[in-house]
């Protein structure tokens, strides 16, 4: 026994290693993908008997209109929060000096992301509060009528995004302070003695060397976007009328509807947001092949 | 450095820099400095709608000793702290392993084996929703803390591999052959070589976890219900519904519940940001 671990242990070893982990990962996310896609073809309320509807689920979709809104919200989160991006370059150029306590005006600028998003929900559930909140004093400051953000369909979705990009923008940030960081100098100086400045030497000589940080960046914001399920919850719960649901929200209010738990068409849901995050996932993951080959 | 750097400029640029400095940070942190300033308002306060004006009065040590005294806030940070610390130390400590196997052997299916944890880190929460629910309803820990701890291990694995095989595929791989050389078993080059040089990543991810699993509400909310399991994002969400406009209150449970991952940042902050910004630099 101990002769064939000692012979065999190079062949041993990982497999030992690997194992808990392994296994856990295994039961508590991917079987579950799988049963997930499974259940998406069920009729269940969580308890009873699972009876099978083919496709019956995804037939119901195609007419829901709730199932667009989401959709269509999702589209809007997902275009809208790529601000983070641009934005958190700009506050990371801004923060890039060497003045007397800037690393604590980086860490300060860097604050909301470490917060929860119900918190940042709640902030600014109250920034947006018809009444009091700061957000209609400023109007009222530029004479416009006050807003309720929250209670308005055509405005709510928005509303929720910005405080969405709050934590993120401070994500991106941190990113490209990290990445500009590692800027090559003597590139910029031999630039600068070209007379290249400002937006030209940012374009053509920073941000090409900032392309692992954009791309984390991307990476991230794409997640965050179509995980986009806290700050709905906690800011309007979907409303008002189903206006701000997003696929997430709208998956996990139809699994455990106050009507009665519909498992299988919120399976149905989460499939289709799965399809989608597949497409970014298997392209992050295309990179990554290359990386590993490039070595 | 980029853009140039500031001490160059000119000295009114260098004025108007140092102003722009606070200016945008109180604008950047005004809806948190509102919600700060309001913890200590008073009831009248709040009735009277002096929202944005001075305090009449604070009331610090009344606002937050009500919410400990009338509401559970403090079983749910309680709960908070038993999902999140055991999930730091399962999930460190599992990634240290299939890290380490990732990194350092060659056999087959290795990449594909990484490439599934990385992917599973990746996709949307609600895909895992029912049947999560469901396997820790049969376990019979549907609405304990450990049900919820353990997912969150198992979930967070997949970043901390992600994490852990690329810090030791960085290492010097010569160690571990002039450890074999020697003689030493494979168990013991973990233990002895590769572990102790990982303590950078392992303090990176511990702070990292900490907050991201600390901040978790959607989890929270699937699997656990009541004051006596729920942490404190998703108990802070039923206390909103209980204290419909006593905005001081809210606000000063919102501080509350912020502190702990903002304790950490703020003592850990180098690896916290060194375990973030992990491929931002190449």
């Amino acid at each position: 026994m101990r002769d064939y671990w000692r012979a065999n242990q190079q062949r041993l070893a990982p497999v030992l290693f690997l194992l808990p982990g392994l296994l856990m990962f295994l039961v508590y996310v991917v079987v579950p993908i799988f049963q997930s896609v499974s259940i998406s073809f069920y009729a269940w309320d969580g308890l009873g008997e699972k009876e099978y509807v083919g496709i019956a689920n995804y037939v119901e979709l195609m007419d829901d209109e709730a199932f667009y809104t989401s959709l269509k919200n999702n589209v809007i989160w997902l275009v809208l929060y790529m601000l983070a991006i641009p934005a958190g370059l700009f506050v990371a150029l801004f923060l890039n000096q060497n003045v007397r306590g800037i690393r604590i005006y980086k860490s300060l600028f860097f604050f909301p992301f470490v917060i929860s998003q119900v918190v940042v929900g709640l902030v600014f559930s109250w920034f947006y509060d018809p009444s009091y909140g700061l957000f209609n004093k400023i109007l009222e400051f530029f004479g416009a009528d006050p807003i309720a953000i929250l209670a308005d369909e055509d405005w709510v979705t928005y509303g929720i995004i910005i405080a969405g990009l709050w934590p993120q923008t401070a994500y991106c940030m941190i990113l490209y302070l990290t990445g500009l960081n590692a800027v090559d100098s003597e590139q910029i100086e031999a630039a600068r003695l070209d007379n290249a400045k400002g937006l030209k030497l940012l374009w053509y000589i920073i941000l090409p060397q900032l392309r692992p940080a954009t791309f984390i960046a991307m990476v991230v914001t794409i997640i965050g976007a179509l995980r986009s399920f806290d700050l709905v919850s906690i800011m309007t719960n979907g409303g008002p009328w189903g206006s701000s649901r997003v696929l997430a929200f709208y998956m996990y209010e139809q699994a455990f509807s106050e009507y009665g738990f519909r498992m299988g068409y919120g399976a149905a849901i989460a499939v289709v947001l799965f399809a989608i995050m597949m497409i970014y996932i298997a392209s992050f993951l295309y990179k990554m092949y290359r990386d590993e080959r490039g070595h | 450095m980029f853009p140039r750097p500031i001490e160059k400029a000119s000295p009114p640029a260098k004025a108007l820099y140092k102003i722009a400095l606070p200016v945008a940070l109180i604008i950047w942190l005004l809806p948190l400095l509102a919600v700060a300033l309001t913890s200590l308002r008073s009831q009248a306060d709040i009735l009277t709608g002096n929202y944005w004006g001075w305090p009449t009065s604070f009331n610090m040590l009344e606002n937050y000793t009500a919410i400990f005294e009338n509401t559970p806030i403090g079983q749910y940070i309680l709960n908070s702290f038993r999902v999140t610390i055991p999930t730091v130390i399962g999930a460190v400590g599992l990634s240290c392993m299939t890290g380490f196997a990732l990194a350092v052997y060659k056999f087959k299916g290795n990449l594909i084996l990484f490439f599934l944890f990385v992917a599973g880190n990746f996709v949307p929460f609600q895909i895992l929703m029912v049947p999560v629910r469901d396997f820790t309803v049969s376990l019979g820990i549907y609405n304990t803390i450990s049900g919820l701890a353990l997912f969150h291990i198992a979930f967070q694995t997949g970043f901390c591999t992600l994490f852990m095989r690329n810090f030791i595929k960085a290492l010097p791989f010569e160690l571990v052959e002039a450890a074999r050389v020697e003689g030493v078993s494979e168990i013991r080059i973990f233990w002895y070589v590769v572990l102790p040089l990982m303590k950078p990543a392992i303090a990176a991810l511990s702070v990292l976890i900490f907050t991201f699993i600390w901040n978790d509400y959607f989890w929270a909310m699937v699997l656990t219900q009541g004051a006596d399991t729920q942490p404190i994002t998703a108990g802070l969400n039923s206390l909103n519904g209980q204290w419909v406009s006593s905005w001081h209150l809210v606000s000063a449970g919102s501080i509350v519940a912020a502190m702990p991952p903002v304790i950490m940042f703020f003592l850990m902050q180098r690896h916290f940001i060194a375990g973030l910004t992990l491929g931002a630099v190449k």
